[in-house]
């Protein structure tokens, strides 16, 4: 069977999806994946040329609000669940 | 009958008629999680103190008894829904420490109509698997053997309902996350169209097709739960602003003059014979009740696996890019930089079968593949959808198996990702079509485990498919006991 995704891909993806997988993770993600898409390819049995794509199965239009100021979480809540905050805004560590 | 053995509806009667007090009743629950908890792991965390509050305050008559026949009943609620001030994990250890600021709509609705909460339950981690062993805290145990699965993703509050832990509970469908573990466990499980419930405080997997319901032990008990949570809510704009009707008010009504349809595609070679042959003799029973019975067809089901498995974790890799260690949830304690900090948490944070939805949807909405896996499985999804449309013409509601077989053993499908996915055979299409589906036992295999009868209808008449699963599980209820707690 031809290999769908590779090994390099697999850490090219991770890496996209922010996700740092171990070696062992990375080995079996690439079998597992390789397997599900090569069952994914059942779907080029149909001709979807004409097909309109559905990302919502009931119709749905726009829908609008007035854009008023109206009270929000209680800021010392949210903070209350962060990892590390100085009380007005989050802190993380440094971006390099 | 015990206590923790009644129905929603007979509780209420005995609870208004001052035959039995709330707080009664909410230790009569309790009584039994700690009992059976440790066994089946159904419930993350309990609720007591709040719980035996809420019940003080119907017995003192500071609250009123008579204020919804939900007043004073203890539920369960899956642990993907926000729940203000209470833990809320998803099964995640990423959400380990997580309380929302927040109550989910559902939650507010339940509440208001009175009803006390006595736990979050267990589930495959942010709603992703079939047979709740995706658990970061443990596998889920059916109550009919401790050996099998009790389905997924809302294995928890099926467990809790079908052992007596809960008299009701909410779960979440996905995919099919109620109607297969209510199946599973030999309870009711109703999965409503896509926004007739608001999804606000539902933590998101996949937007276009996550939907909460209830799980409960008979089918008025699941018209009354879906009473209180349907309905338009400006907070989730995907919920659908139409009038939501008495549930209840249409049950008695029989089947005489309603067209049932039977897609062939749904008796496919390699089924569980006994599941084959008891959805064959609920068909039958319908149609002693007065249906009549057609065979229609659904061509593009064999496609509905696949197209659900790009859909889904599509949308799932996007949803969950949101735990990244800065807001709330787990940060890793490693040194580094910041996106040293972001793949740190996010690998010690979730699990594998996480790890694989997200990879998957990522590759496949990622610059080459995104037309050949993302549109083609969107054009598919219409034609399910249209083959829905198509039947719905000739019938007024389906009748088919909720899965291609019992509840089976824990770890026989673990380590095979597509195996898994492909016990869903049954229930993703209703679910990419967006219409509703419930779940009620028919019958039991030859091994004592439950099997669920899955009707579906169309778009918003979740009223027709009560009143067909609450006409059959009246002339049916009597054939076959509750079986014994294992």
């Amino acid at each position: 069977m031809r290999e769908k995704i590779t090994r390099d891909e697999v850490r090219h993806v991770a890496r996209l999806a922010r996700l740092e997988l171990t070696e062992q993770e990375e080995k079996l993600m690439t079998e597992q994946i390789n397997n599900i898409l090569s069952y994914m390819e059942k779907l080029n049995e149909l001709d979807t040329a004409n097909i309109p794509p559905t990302t919502h199965a009931i119709q749905l239009e726009n829908v609008f609000r007035a854009d008023q100021v109206e009270p929000s979480l209680d800021r010392e809540e949210v903070f209350s669940n962060a990892p590390q905050s100085d009380g007005s805004s989050f802190v993380v560590p440094k971006v390099f | 009958m015990e206590i923790h053995s009644l129905t929603i509806h007979e509780l209420h009667e005995l609870i208004i008629r001052k035959e039995l007090s709330v707080t009664e009743t909410v230790k009569t629950f309790l009584h039994r999680i700690e009992t059976w908890n440790p066994k089946l792991n159904a419930y993350l965390s309990v609720l007591a103190d709040r719980a035996l509050a809420d019940a003080e305050a119907f017995d003192s008559g500071r609250k009123d008894i008579r204020m919804s026949p939900l007043a004073g009943i203890p539920l369960a609620i899956k642990d993907v829904l926000c729940t203000r001030d209470t833990l809320t994990t998803c099964a995640s250890r990423i959400l380990e420490n997580f309380k929302p600021p927040y109550n989910a709509t559902a939650i507010n609705a339940l509440q208001k109509a009175g009803a006390i909460f006595v736990g979050k339950t267990n589930m495959d981690e942010f709603a992703m698997g079939s047979s709740n062993e995706n658990s970061a805290y443990g596998a889920v145990r059916n109550p009919r053997d401790l050996t099998r699965v009790p389905g997924g993703s809302s294995g928890g509050s099926a467990a809790a309902v079908a052992a007596d832990l809960c008299a009701g509970a909410l779960g979440t469908d996905t995919g099919g996350s109620i109607r297969q573990p209510a199946s599973f466990c030999g309870v009711v499980g109703l999965k409503p169209t896509y926004g007739r419930v608001s999804r606000f405080g539902l933590v998101a997997f996949a937007s276009s097709l996550d939907q909460i319901g209830p799980i409960a032990k008979d089918v008025e008990d699941a018209a009354l739960l879906l009473q209180v949570i349907a309905g338009y809510d400006k907070r989730d704009s995907t919920s659908v602003d139409r009038p939501v009707p008495d549930f209840r008010k249409t049950l008695q009504e029989p089947l005489k003059g309603l067209k049932l349809g039977i897609p062939k595609e749904y008796f496919i070679a390699g089924m569980d014979p006994d599941v084959a042959a008891a959805v064959q003799e609920a068909i039958k029973t319908c149609e002693k009740l007065g249906a009549d019975i057609i065979e229609v067809s659904l061509p593009h089901t064999d496609y509905g696996v696949a197209a659900y498995y790009i859909i889904a974790p599509a949308e799932a890799s996007s949803n969950l890019a949101r735990y990244d260690g800065v807001k709330y949830g787990y940060r890793t304690s490693a040194a580094g930089d910041l996106m040293n900090m972001y793949c740190q948490s996010r690998l010690q944070g979730f699990g594998f079968e996480v790890k694989r939805r997200i990879m998957l949807g990522t590759y496949v909405l990622s610059a080459g593949y995104y037309d050949a896996y993302y549109r083609k499985a969107s054009q598919v999804r219409t034609l399910i959808r249209q083959d829905f449309l198509d039947a719905f013409e000739r019938c007024d509601a389906l009748l088919t198996p909720v899965a291609p077989m019992p509840a089976f053993k824990i770890g026989e499908k673990k380590d095979d990702p597509l195996q898994m996915y492909l016990s869903d055979v049954f229930t993703l299409p209703a679910s990419l079509a967006g219409i509703p589906g419930i779940s009620v036992p028919c019958g039991v295999s030859s091994e004592k485990l439950p099997i669920g009868l899955q009707i579906l209808g169309r778009h918003f008449q979740e009223e027709l498919i009560l009143r067909v699963a609450f006409q059959y599980e009246q002339a049916t209820k009597d054939r076959w006991l509750k079986p014994e707690l294992a």
